[in-house]
């Protein structure tokens, strides 16, 4: 039996939020009973481990497995804090072929019979390390930031989801959720940023969740802990928490995270700039 | 226009990347659909039939699209040399 949906967390282009989103998405979905394995596909510059404060505990790693020189079960890193939690994470290896398209298609099938969800943090890029990450997804979370590179990226990656993994061979077509990051609905209101309905009139993809700028990221990634478990009443943790209910398809609308500030903050900043 | 465009300096940038954003994703979306070569023959077709009569500056053609709903548009705005002489 394989139950599991397999959902690849990409972008196109680097820095906008897919490891953080991932570990945050991961989390909010075992916090809700699920069981929960993050994939770090970004073999030679990982990341997830150090997001989701495992990076001690790491023995083998996603290509050991692939070669089969561990068992996934001797790879998984099981969370400090959710025992329905696991990390699977990626290698630091320099050789960029470690990953062979067999190899990944036999943990990922492995991986569906342990799990509920699996979770693919995508590397950026469009190269073989992304393809592959995405190939065998059941659905995809698209990272945006609302600015015009990022927002290109996510244009050619939607095309590679349309044309490079198995559902689109099989003539189908893979859901898509896009999540906007470092959302800042002041400058969104003022128009010096683009809105999140001009993202979405873009890419054509329906909106997940706007997770607004927020100090309290950078605080989670401090700490290895990810936003939905070390601050759970931060905006940001609440729009991952929100997120992962429309995943789990629950209909509730998109709530666009406003500034903190009243009008009078409103007033004296816009004064000091 | 609210109290805080009235306060603040009003940015459009947003809309400028919206725009630029589209034109740009039209072309390059030229693979998969017939949308971008229609839009970018279109747009050679008239400034060809232009150029026959009036004198253009290549430079001063301005390319815009907007897509709402289900409704795209392109304007072509293109800047005649007496316009700018003035």
């Amino acid at each position: 039996m394989s139950n599991a949906t397999v959902v690849v967390v990409t972008s196109g282009k680097g820095g906008v939020g897919k490891t953080t989103t991932s570990a945050a998405v991961a989390s909010a979905l075992a916090k809700e009973g699920y069981q929960v394995c993050a994939v770090d596909f970004d073999v030679g510059l990982r990341n997830l481990d150090l997001i989701m404060g495992a990076e001690r505990r790491v023995v083998f790693d996603l290509v050991n497995v692939v070669r089969g020189e561990a068992s996934i079960k001797q790879a998984l890193v099981r969370d400090k804090k959710l025992n329905n939690l696991f990390l699977l994470p990626a290698s630091q290896t320099r050789d960029k072929d470690a990953l062979t398209e067999e190899g990944v298609e036999r943990v990922i099938g492995e991986l569906r019979m342990y799990f509920d969800w699996v979770i693919c943090d995508s590397p950026a890029g469009i190269e073989r390390g992304a393809t592959l990450a995405m190939r065998h997804a059941d659905e995809a979370i698209i990272v945006s930031n609302p600015e015009v590179s990022s927002v290109r990226d996510c244009d050619r990656i939607i095309g590679l989801l349309d044309a490079k993994t198995k559902i689109a061979e099989d003539g189908g077509r893979m859901p898509k959720h896009l999540m906007i990051t470092r959302y800042d609905s002041e400058r969104a209101k003022t128009g010096d940023m683009l809105a999140t309905d001009d993202v979405v009139d873009i890419l054509s993809v329906p909106l997940i969740g706007v997770v607004p700028e927020s100090r309290d990221v950078l605080k989670a990634s401090n700490v290895g802990l990810p936003i939905t478990l070390s601050d759970e009443n931060s905006p940001a943790a609440k729009a991952y928490m929100e997120a992962t209910r429309r995943l789990l398809g629950e209909d509730i609308p998109v709530t666009i995270p406003e500034g903190k500030k009243g009008l009078l903050g409103k007033f004296f900043r816009g004064r000091a700039a | 226009m609210n109290l805080l465009n009235f306060f603040g300096k009003r940015g459009e940038s947003a809309s400028v990347a919206k725009n630029r954003l589209q034109i740009l994703l039209a072309h390059e979306r030229a693979d998969d659909g017939s949308d971008a070569a229609l839009i970018s023959s279109l747009r050679e077709d008239i400034l060809a039939v232009v150029a026959k009569r009036v004198d253009i500056d290549p430079d001063a053609v301005r390319l815009e699209m907007d897509r709402s709903g289900d409704v795209t548009t392109l304007g072509i705005d293109i800047e005649l040399p007496s316009a700018r002489a003035s």
